[in-house]
């Protein structure tokens, strides 16, 4: 139905998919459990990144019409995660979810959320540039070449016209002008744009949207061998603790005298 | 001897600094070859067999300076299937790590990133890869044929070893397929006086300066100093400086003679990046600050007055 895929203006609407998932509370302390893994007892969030990336989908949705579908890899809690994006506007959810994921490498992450967003055969994914606790962005590169989209990266601004998608993508001392065709992936930097706060009426109206939930049998997706095999877990060399002072009018002096001692000056 | 395959980022058609680093690690672990590609490539040749590459595969197709990660992707992928290397090393860097993202979802194999070692073992490759803010650091073997392993910038020391490496027309033509996302315009907005990277001080900012407009005070520091300004992420996802000053996990890593952590309380996304500074002073109102615990002078105090004060003391020390 070519009309369902039009808006007002005559452009094509546009079938976002923004990828999201929740983090240990930034503002949090992060504390380690005896396993030395990072305790998920924390309170989670939305990832803030993500938070971007939802926001720049609605603002693309509302100049050019279409859906806003976000995606989600985790536990049965990362529904909150889902319904906060919902309240925001997004239309509706899927949640990937299978105990078989616990501990997911970014391979088998790309892997299952290629999978889940095949299906949903968009025009644009987006990604936040990196999540706020692994901070390491693979997971988009590898889902862009699972998808076959180009991708276009540390977007700090997005402009569609018609099938062609362009970046402005944050370099070292400036920016890029990047272009590709849809569909395309694309990663935002959290400069995309100021994520609203969700209103009562959309928190209201999130609760009876969509959420999906499927497994990885129902993606048709096998475990893969992970990455890498943790054999140990040491304490970082640290730093041997230095002094600490208060400053009573004397701080400026000492710092002088370390510069001093650390030939800077 | 195991082969191990280096992806060298060119930069205006030099070698990026931090490929010279996977260099000096890449020859203690076996034989080095790498791939250079785009602009400059047959002339990053000579410094690389400086480095200790024993081959260089080269091709200066244009595409591969225009086209982000799609035919950087299919020149690796094509020389691995020629070559085998058992380990292939990438820095962690923006433009490395896209590239090495779709290599490692193309091959099927996984990858490992954030390293700051490597070392050889029982004919595999474990990758040592700081966590929880640096303070541990886990050991990680690589599953992966090849393995394909990023490390961060600044963990090895740039030495030269001596040589001169055989140079291989590597061939490909790039797909049409492959040139989707395409580098139109190269804006440069602003140029730095001291790049980060290279200072032998950075005195960075976090949320305790109060605002973007205190940042000058650091401004006026660092140029006292002859140093640069940095910032946490913090700030920069606050809108207050721009990405490029960022530094920590996802931003730049520094090593520098002196790090002034100003306002920062010391998240481990910060402190990952400039842990390994020579010496560390931390300015901050909370003494219990994860930065003081780390410092070598923690001061506790009213940044906002601390800085402007001594920006005049090290002035009036150096025309004294």
């Amino acid at each position: 139905m070519p009309l369902f895929r039009r808006s007002d203006n005559g452009c094509s609407a546009l079938k976002i998919v923004v990828t999201v998932k929740q983090v240990p509370d930034p503002n949090s302390t992060l504390t380690l459990e005896a396993d030395n893994t990072i305790s998920r007892e924390k309170e989670v969030v939305l990832d803030p990144g993500d938070e971007c990336g939802v926001e720049e989908g609605l603002q693309l949705k509302e100049a050019h019409g279409g859906e806003v579908v976000i995606v989600s890899m985790g536990p049965e809690r990362a529904k909150d995660g889902l319904r906060k994006g919902l309240s925001m506007g997004a239309d509706r959810g899927v949640l990937i979810s299978d105990p078989q994921l616990a501990g997911a490498d970014a391979l088998l992450t790309a892997r299952v959320l290629a999978a889940a967003i095949k299906a949903e055969e968009p025009d644009l994914v987006i990604c936040a540039t990196e999540s706020y606790d692994g901070s390491t962005g693979m997971v988009p590169p590898m889902l862009a070449e699972l998808l076959g989209f180009p991708q276009l990266t540390f977007a700090k601004k997005v402009e569609i016209d018609g099938s062609t998608v362009k970046v402005h993508r944050q370099t070292a001392d400036g920016y890029q002008v990047v272009e590709a065709s849809t569909p395309a992936l694309i990663t935002v930097t959290a400069a995309i744009a100021e994520p609203r706060y969700a209103s009562l009426k959309g928190i209201m109206a999130a609760r009876s949207k969509e959420i999906k939930q499927v497994s990885l049998g129902d993606l048709g997706v096998e475990k893969s061998e992970p990455a890498e095999t943790i054999e140990g877990v040491v304490d970082a060399e640290t730093r041997k603790a230095g002094e600490v002072i208060e400053d009573d009018g004397s701080a400026v002096e000492r710092i002088v005298k370390v510069l001093a001692e650390a030939k800077v000056i | 001897m195991p082969s191990i395959l280096v992806y060298a980022e060119l930069s205006g058609g030099k070698v990026a600094a931090t490929s010279l680093e996977l260099m000096t690690k890449a020859r203690e672990l076996g034989d080095v070859y790498v791939v250079a590609l785009g602009s400059g490539a047959k002339e990053a040749a000579a410094s690389l067999g400086k480095h200790g590459a024993k081959v260089v595969h080269v091709n200066d197709d244009k595409a591969f300076d225009d086209y982000i990660a799609e035919p950087a992707t299919d020149a690796i992928a094509s020389l691995y299937e020629k070559e085998k290397p058992d380990l292939i090393l990438f820095g962690f860097t923006p433009d490395s790590r896209e590239v090495a993202g779709r290599l490692a979802a193309r091959l099927g194999t996984g990858l490992i990133s954030n390293a700051n070692d490597v070392v050889s073992n029982s004919g595999g490759f474990v990758a040592k890869v700081p966590y929880f803010g640096g303070a541990k650091v886990a050991s990680m073997k690589a599953n992966g044929k090849p393995a394909i392993v990023l490390v961060r910038p600044k963990s090895f020391e740039v030495s030269e070893s001596g040589g001169a490496a055989e140079v291989k027309q590597l061939d490909i033509s790039v797909a049409d397929s492959s040139k989707r996302a395409h580098i139109t315009e190269r804006v440069v907005e602003a140029s730095e006086k001291v790049k980060l990277e290279e200072a032998r001080v950075v005195i960075s900012g976090g949320r305790g300066m109060g605002g973007p407009q205190n940042f000058p005070l650091l401004e006026d520091l660092a140029s006292a100093l002859g140093g640069a300004v940095g910032a946490s992420r913090a700030v920069v996802d606050a809108g207050w400086v721009p990405y490029s000053m960022q530094v920590g996990q996802t931003g730049k890593s520094v090593r520098p003679g002196v790090y002034i952590a100003v306002g920062i309380s010391g998240a481990m996304q910060h402190t990952v990046g400039m842990k390994t500074s020579k010496v560390i002073i931390a300015i901050n109102k909370d003494a219990e600050a994860p930065i003081m615990k780390m410092a070598d002078l923690g001061v506790v105090g009213d940044a906002l007055k601390i800085v402007p004060a001594l920006t005049a003391a090290v002035k009036a020390k150096k025309n004294g």
